[in-house]
């Protein structure tokens, strides 16, 4: 089991005050809350903050931690259910917590596994209501699967009741159908599939995200796609082939296009109702000038065109 | 990761389109109906408009997207300690940034 050290996840010294807790708790949320950090383990981290501030707050349990091999640990037997971290809000590439029982295996040997027993019937602020077990979980979508609809396969931690009628959370795998056009923000609601520790069983509700595309990038039901043209097609135009979700298409690059030329095909983004529309934005790739004959080229094309790239410069 | 469709589960898209009643938010949300009123006060989730704000908290019906922003702000609220005010303007700027940022990306090769 790992030992934490709760006094370096919250960045403050063994013999800070409540006061210098407190305030570097305030700072680490705001900067690892899940809903407003992009750091790329910001939910885990945000976990052990909000364990260790659980236990750094309250001046019984942070004797007992710090008495940690001192001696024997004493047996608190319980927890107060806690009012901070993600209970039954489901974070996570493939979901998350839920009802509470998010707590390290280090927290639960030295508070006990009561942490746990919030049951069924708990009323903790995140979590579902008694009388529906409802679930909430993020799920990353690849886009395809609304582009082409087609089931993905999740792995959520639901809670569910042991043997015992005690709360616990569990691996739970889900085969879903992706339903085609599905936007990220949206949520797909799957009525029946919440935690079977309730009765009557609640509806699970997956809110989508999509994970990056190496081709397009999505915007509400809009895609766009960067396009590389050779120099002498956007000035003299050209048809061109450009990616689409439906496959290739010839695309007409109108003459005197530049980099940034944004041109629409309407209708091909995402299959949403409406349908999102594709942005194609031009970009000039150069030829490479490796050899002679492509060096004299670029020398012939200096020649013929006096240009300035930097006039709007002033230089 | 793609799996045979037969043994998949069906949902439906809760989206824009999707109208949802006070009381539908507040089991959505596992909170009461009063925590909903008051997000609607302090201007963290708006009416639709045909159901204007004017009418009954029953009469009122909410898009689908103010679920998410719903749940994120009680998220915030609750583990920030942060109030409503302070949400609303965390919401709009947290929007405002991802808007920027998918900007930024667009313009990346």
């Amino acid at each position: 089991m790992e030992f934490k050290d709760y006094y370096q996840v919250m960045g403050v010294a063994r013999d800070a005050t409540l006061g210098e807790i407190k305030q570097a708790y305030r700072r680490l949320a705001r900067k690892f809350h899940p809903d407003v950090s992009k750091e790329k383990d910001a939910e885990a981290r945000f976990k052990d903050l909000g364990e260790a501030y659980e236990v750094l707050k309250n001046p019984d349990k942070r004797a007992a931690y710090d008495a940690l091999g001192k001696g024997p640990v004493p047996d608190w037997g319980g927890s107060e259910p806690r009012s901070r971290g993600f209970e039954g809000s489901g974070f996570g590439a493939a979901g998350g917590a839920a009802g509470g029982a998010d707590y390290s295996e280090f927290f639960e040997s030295l508070f006990g596994a009561a942490a746990h027993g919030r049951g069924a019937g708990s009323h903790g602020r995140g979590a579902a209501t008694p009388e529906s077990r409802d679930h909430h979980a993020r799920v990353m979508l690849d886009l395809e699967a609304s582009l082409l609809g087609g089931s993905r396969t999740f792995t959520l931690k639901m809670p569910e009741l042991d043997a015992e009628g005690r709360l616990v959370e569990r691996d739970r795998m889900l085969n879903v159908k992706i339903p085609k056009g599905v936007l990220a923000g949206q949520t797909i609601r799957l009525a029946g599939q919440g935690s079977s520790a309730g009765m009557p069983a609640g509806d699970l509700y997956l809110e989508v995200d999509f994970s990056p595309h190496p081709i397009y990038r999505v915007d509400g039901r809009d895609l766009y796609v960067e396009l590389p043209v050779a120099p002498w097609e956007a000035a003299l135009g050209a048809s061109v082939q450009t990616p689409t979700p439906a496959g290739t298409v010839d695309l007409k690059v109108p003459a005197e296009s530049h980099a940034g030329t944004k041109l629409r095909l309407k209708g091909r983004g995402i299959p949403a109702t409406p349908p999102g529309d594709l942005y194609v934005v031009l970009t000039i790739a150069l030829p490479p000038a490796v050899d002679a004959a492509a060096k004299a080229a670029y020398r012939a094309f200096a020649d013929a065109l006096p240009f300035n790239p930097r006039s709007s410069l002033g230089v | 990761m793609n799996a045979s469709d037969e043994n998949s589960l069906s949902g439906e898209v809760i989206d824009e389109r999707s109208l949802l009643t006070v009381d539908e938010l507040c089991r959505l949300c596992a909170v009461e109906r009063t925590s909903i009123v008051e997000m609607v006060e302090e201007g963290v989730l708006s009416v639709e408009l045909e159901f204007s704000v004017k009418l009954e908290s029953t009469e009122w019906r909410f898009a689908g997207a103010s679920l998410r922003r719903a749940r994120t702000a009680l998220r915030l609220q609750r583990d920030l300690e942060i109030n409503l005010p302070g949400v609303a303007l965390a919401l709009d700027l947290l929007e405002q940034l991802e808007h920027l940022r998918r900007q930024l990306n667009l313009g990346r090769v």
